[in-house]
């Protein structure tokens, strides 16, 4: 009995862990596979959403205990009033950072966008590290390397410890449904379109009079809220963050590895392959030898994006739109006359 | 009379920028005298910035050259700082080659030899990369975005690659302690450092009389310029390539090995780490333009090491990359910004 | 047989098709202008034959060996060169270094040449040491016809040279371009300065559509009303 539910529990853990990953693959789809901006910086996103959420929901902590955070917006006590018996703070967590990311972007994306993409690249990279120093370094912050405990569950009166995970893999489900539908919409709307244009072919699309940087930045800023949301996900599931969750390889090149593997510019794709990728990577630990070093991991990731490539750059799925086009024999130098 | 206006205007730019540079540089020793700053802070960030030089110099060559931002870079110096810890290590000792405390150097004789022979490993990674992956990428005609991407992937797995050989521990070459020298104004210089300054100044000498002297280096300006007009003349750019990499290599090779020296240790992350000021280098040289690279590395090292007077030594990183925003933004062609 | 021959060509860029098989030929020794509106395919044609662009149907033969399929570093080495219309000289190289990289190929010593090529253009002399980005525009032409020249071609492809040209440079560009072929130099001219081309040429196709429109002698098609109506400009 206890095998299956030991099973059962695992296999809940890893499905919501591939959940929150695909929630981060979908935001990355609108970077990259909808409007081809080549964002490294995911991991940035990634750690403000899941702080901005553990921030405002944590209790301020006892000052003998943790001694450098000395915020907490401890929003589960305040609505206490307002509760409607659903824990409302949840969502205001949510979607906090979601706006918080949004907002971020809209800065960040207003300065880099127009920036070559490979230039792009180094940026996000950079802006991603210089967020993750903040918060190791700015003690006060969020407690430094120290991190945020005790971040609330959702609805945690509402079932026993041992079948908390169901309800959050539940809870997960929908916000991914809901992601997923929302992204859908968007894309297929006229917006959407204009998107696709300015992928295929910038300079005419610019020509016929759209404000390509204006597509560009909220696009970026509809990425990055839904990274946020994943952040804040995963923050609540863990229910702890400290700077060192949020390391280039599994906050960032993860997910590439995901969405490439799915199929960018496909959002089933995206969905895809965050499962299968989060399987490799959890599968790995049953390997023998050296394979289960976790450090194979970074080689495992690396083969990955660099295989994808090479070899099929649509992805298991393939593109919906022509996103690969960029990795596919492209036309050479315009015929001028 | 017009050409010559022309000429006039353009040495005059070029010189501009110079002396610009040298003004700073100028201030700079001025404020050390007048205390406002640390005199060994200048001289340390010299020396970082020969080793980061290094590095930017064979940067700015793939990226001129080859057309893309070669992203495992940072990579390619821990693994080449690596492949000399494995020589100095392991492979030269069990031939009875070992030793410390070379006259006032900390390292000993053998790393005369795992050098040479880390340069050659390295080399033969980054040809064996670039006929694996990078070639067929440009026989499909990739965009640089992919290309990029692609060396991302090569710089996850080559770091993890090191990471699972050598472990996650700190390791460091074989040595042995050695005096300071002790200069006026509280300067302190460990001998490595003359080491290291001479290797690179001897380097990018090497490579300033092969870019200009023979005819392989002159192919590689031509293909910088315009590739394919140097087919059209009958230029095999995939030779060009080839000695690229090699060149590349090599410097990267060169400076991961002297920052295991200068660092007194080896992480895993130590290339990764140095990304974003070999970028900003680039950028803030100018793109394509190997010297611009030199010069720009010894501004971003100096300038890092100098705001350690009054900031968080973790930030000097993120002063390379503000560099490099400013940069981007303001005079996107950098200082010696040659692309017509 | 002829020098050249060009034979039903179909090529584009991509899935782009512009040359909807296309054929012309010329002897040794001649000079051959290609004239037509923009977009007819004309700069594609002189890519095609070099190699930079691989047609899907239809064969070039130089010198009676079948050259479709070889990339422009090969095919150089059988003499024929190609001079672009732009970004046809490399602008960080000196003019003498340009100069050698057009002779990149060559393992004798090539001095003579090298001289030879001056002689041709005295301008370029001057100035050896220069970098090529420094020089104007018209300088900047001569430099890449005579980049081409250092291989000793026996065919030239250019692809219009007086383009963006001042009027009284025009006319030293057909003036060199002639003194080239008088030294035995073959060469197809694609231009839109039909005029002045076809008073040189022996013989001229006009393209239109990625397509042969017409064909015949430089002097017929230039008193040719119907053709001077379309493409000469009145």
């Amino acid at each position: 009995m206890t095998d299956i539910a030991g099973i059962l529990g695992y296999l809940t853990g890893f499905a919501i862990m591939a959940i929150i990953y695909a929630v981060f693959a979908l935001g990355l789809n609108v970077h990259w596979g909808y409007t081809g901006l080549f964002n490294i910086g995911i991991a940035g996103f990634f750690a403000l959403g899941a702080y901005t959420s553990a921030l405002l929901t944590t209790a301020t902590p006892d000052p003998l205990l943790f001694e450098d955070n000395i915020f907490g917006g401890n929003l589960p006590a305040l609505l206490g009033v307002f509760n409607l018996g659903i824990d409302l703070w949840f969502f205001i967590a949510l979607l906090a950072a979601g706006a918080v990311c949004g907002f971020v972007a809209l800065i960040i994306g207003s300065i880099t966008l127009r920036l070559r993409e490979d230039y792009l690249a180094i940026t996000t990279l950079g802006i991603a590290e210089s967020i993750r120093f903040i918060f190791l370094n700015e003690k006060w912050l969020a407690n430094g390397s120290k991190g945020l405990y005790r971040i609330p569950k959702f609805l945690g009166d509402w079932v026993s410890p041992q079948n908390y995970d169901y309800l959050y893999l539940v809870v997960a489900v929908v916000i991914l449904v809901g992601i997923f539908l929302a992204v859908e919409r968007t894309i297929k709307s006229p917006w959407g379109r204009v998107l696709k244009a300015i992928r295929e072919d910038e300079i005419t699309t610019a020509a016929s009079g759209k404000n390509v940087f204006s597509f560009k930045l909220q696009s970026f800023i509809l990425g990055a809220s839904i990274m946020g949301i994943g952040g804040a996900l995963y923050a609540h599931n863990i229910r702890f963050v400290d700077p060192r969750t949020f390391d280039p390889l599994f906050a960032t090149f993860i997910i590439w590895a995901m969405l490439m593997v799915g199929g960018s510019g496909n959002n089933k794709g995206a969905i895809l392959g965050a499962f299968v990728v989060w399987g490799i990577w959890s599968g790995t630990q049953f390997l023998p030898g050296f394979l289960s070093d976790p450090n194979f991991r970074y080689v495992m990731i690396g083969l990955l994006i660099v295989g994808v490539i090479l070899l099929r750059p649509g992805g298991i799925l393939g593109e919906e739109r022509k996103v690969s086009k960029l990795m596919q024999p492209s036309e050479a130098a315009s015929p001028e006359q | 009379m017009t050409i010559l206006k022309q000429q006039l205007q353009h040495l005059q730019r070029k010189w501009t920028a110079g002396y610009t540079v040298l003004a700073g540089l100028v201030i700079l020793i001025i404020l050390a005298f007048l205390e406002v700053v640390k005199m060994e802070l200048i001289v340390n960030g010299l020396f970082l910035g020969a080793i980061i030089a290094l590095g930017a110099v064979g940067l700015s060559l793939l990226y001129g050259i080859l057309n893309f931002a070669h992203i495992a870079h940072g990579d390619f110096m821990t693994l080449g700082a690596y492949f000399g810890l494995f020589f100095l290590g392991m492979l030269l000792p069990s031939i009875g080659l070992q030793g410390t405390g070379f006259g006032p150097f900390t390292f000993g004789y053998p790393l005369f030899l795992a050098l040479p022979l880390s340069i050659l490993a390295l080399a033969a990674v980054a040809i064996g990369l670039d006929v694996g992956i990078y070639r067929r990428l440009r026989r499909r005609n990739v965009s640089k975005v992919v290309l990029a991407m692609t060396s991302l992937g090569v710089a996850i797995a080559l770091r993890g690659l090191v990471q699972v050989l050598w472990g996650g521990e700190t390791w460091q070459y074989p040595r042995l302690s050695k005096p300071f020298y002790m200069l006026p104004m509280g300067v302190r210089i460990p001998p490595d450092n003359l080491f290291i300054g001479a290797l690179a100044i001897i380097l990018v000498l090497a490579l300033f009389l092969f870019l200009t002297r023979t005819k392989m280096g002159k192919a590689m300006r031509a293909t910088s310029d315009n590739m394919e007009l140097a087919r059209v003349s009958g230029i095999n750019t995939e030779h060009v390539v080839w000695w690229t990499w090699a060149i590349s290599a090599t410097l990267a090779a060169t400076a991961g090995v002297l920052l295991a020296v200068f660092q007194a240790q080896l992480l895993p992350i130590m290339g990764w780490r140095i990304l974003i000021p070999l970028f900003a280098a680039v950028i803030l040289g100018g793109i394509g333009n190997p010297y611009g690279a030199l010069v720009g590395a010894l501004i971003i090292a100096v300038a890092g090491e100098v705001s350690t007077q009054w900031l968080n030594p973790a930030y000097k990183v993120a002063i390379a990359f503000l560099i490099m925003i400013v940069t981007l933004l303001l005079r996107p062609r950098g200082i010696f910004g040659v692309r017509e | 047989m002829s020098l050249l021959e060009v034979s039903g060509v179909v090529a584009g860029y991509g899935e782009t098709e512009i040359l909807h098989g296309v054929s012309i030929a010329l002897e040794e020794g001649q000079i051959v202008t290609i004239i037509g509106p923009n977009g007819s395919g004309k700069s594609t044609l002189l890519k095609t034959i070099f190699g930079l662009v691989q047609p899907k149907e239809g064969h070039v033969h130089f010198h009676g060996e079948n050259i479709t399929r070889m990339a422009p570093e090969v095919v150089v080495r059988k003499g024929l060169c190609y001079v672009p219309q732009s970004s046809n000289v490399f602008p960080s190289l000196s003019i003498n270094e340009n100069l050698e990289m057009g002779a990149f190929i060559r393992t004798d010593d090539f001095s003579q040449r090298l001289e030879e090529v001056y002689n041709l253009f005295p301008d370029l002399a001057e100035r050896r040491k220069d970098r090529a980005g420094t020089l104007s525009g018209g300088q900047r032409q001569m430099l890449a016809v005579a980049r081409a020249l250092m291989l000793d071609p026996i065919l030239l492809l250019l692809d219009e040279p007086s383009a963006g040209l001042a009027p009284n440079l025009v006319k030293s560009v057909f003036e060199r371009i002639l003194s080239i072929n008088s030294a035995g130099v073959a060469i197809v001219l694609v231009e839109q300065n039909a005029r002045e081309a076809l008073r040189l040429s022996s013989w001229g196709y006009v393209l239109a559509s990625g397509q042969n429109q017409l064909e015949d002698s430089g002097e017929n098609l230039l008193n040719n009303t119907e053709i001077g109506r379309l493409y000469l400009g009145g």
